[in-house]
């Protein structure tokens, strides 16, 4: 399924829903399904806040597929870009009482797989991959 | 609606309980308002009933560990209370589950701030 939608929080709802719909259909089952959806809202944020910064005239592109046992999730923003690999360590010590910074955690916490392009002329997408037989 | 919360005194306790969904938006800035007005009215002593919390995102946790660090730093205490599986484990993945006073049982949960 693809979607093109606004850079709004009802649209990371929305995103959520889609994937976790998706993914149940699949035979996931609820721990993974909660993974899932927690992944895919932590994305859709990103896009949505620090990509699109709520721009009305951007929007965010939402894929979500299942082929065999890979279950894959597109997002994608029109934002400046962003450098997923120079982020701090939201488990460091000196980092435990900052009030953000754990969402991409989160994310390569509960995916089998996370990464990051940026898009030309602008924008980054990222993927998000599990497996149904992860466990 | 995404959360609901509501106060209520235990001797010199403010217990909050919350339930719904602590994720950006509404939900994180309806609980760090209640938070802050708490610590405005110098209560220092708040527990958070979460048991009937049914998400939580990165930015509640977030919200989470602002509302503890303000409490503490007015010379409060912020304890929680009745996390459910959700809500631990991603505490504990976050390694913040040591951070907070994390309690089961109200009445013991109110007896530690003595």
């Amino acid at each position: 399924m693809e979607r093109s939608l606004d850079s709004t929080l009802e649209s990371v709802d929305h995103a959520e829903d889609l994937a976790v719909g998706l993914a149940r259909r699949a035979g996931f089952d609820e721990e993974d399904l909660m993974k899932i959806g927690l992944a895919v809202r932590e994305s859709m944020v990103n896009a949505v806040v620090h990509g699109n910064r709520y721009n009305t005239n951007k929007k965010v592109r939402f894929s979500a597929s299942m082929n065999g046992s890979r279950f894959t999730v597109r997002i994608a923003d029109e934002g400046e870009g962003f450098d997923y690999s120079h982020l701090p360590d939201p488990l460091a010590p000196e980092n435990l009482l900052r009030t953000s910074g754990r969402g991409i955690f989160l994310i390569r916490s509960f995916m089998d797989d996370f990464h990051a392009r940026r898009l030309e002329p602008a924008g980054t997408e990222v993927t998000l991959v599990k497996f149904a037989v992860s466990k | 609606m995404s959360v609901k919360l509501s106060t209520r005194q235990v001797g010199d306790v403010s217990v909050v309980d919350v339930a719904g969904r602590i994720t950006l938006g509404e939900g994180s800035s309806a609980l760090r308002e209640t938070l802050r007005e708490m610590v405005g009215k110098n209560q220092k002593k708040i527990l958070l009933n979460l048991g009937d919390v049914s998400y939580i995102d990165s930015s509640g946790i977030g919200e989470l560990v602002s509302g503890f660090t303000t409490v503490t730093n007015s010379g409060g205490q912020l304890k929680l209370l009745n996390l459910n599986k959700r809500v631990k484990d991603l505490l504990q993945i976050t390694k913040l589950y040591t951070v907070f006073d994390v309690h089961d049982d109200e009445a013991g949960a109110i007896r530690s701030f003595a």
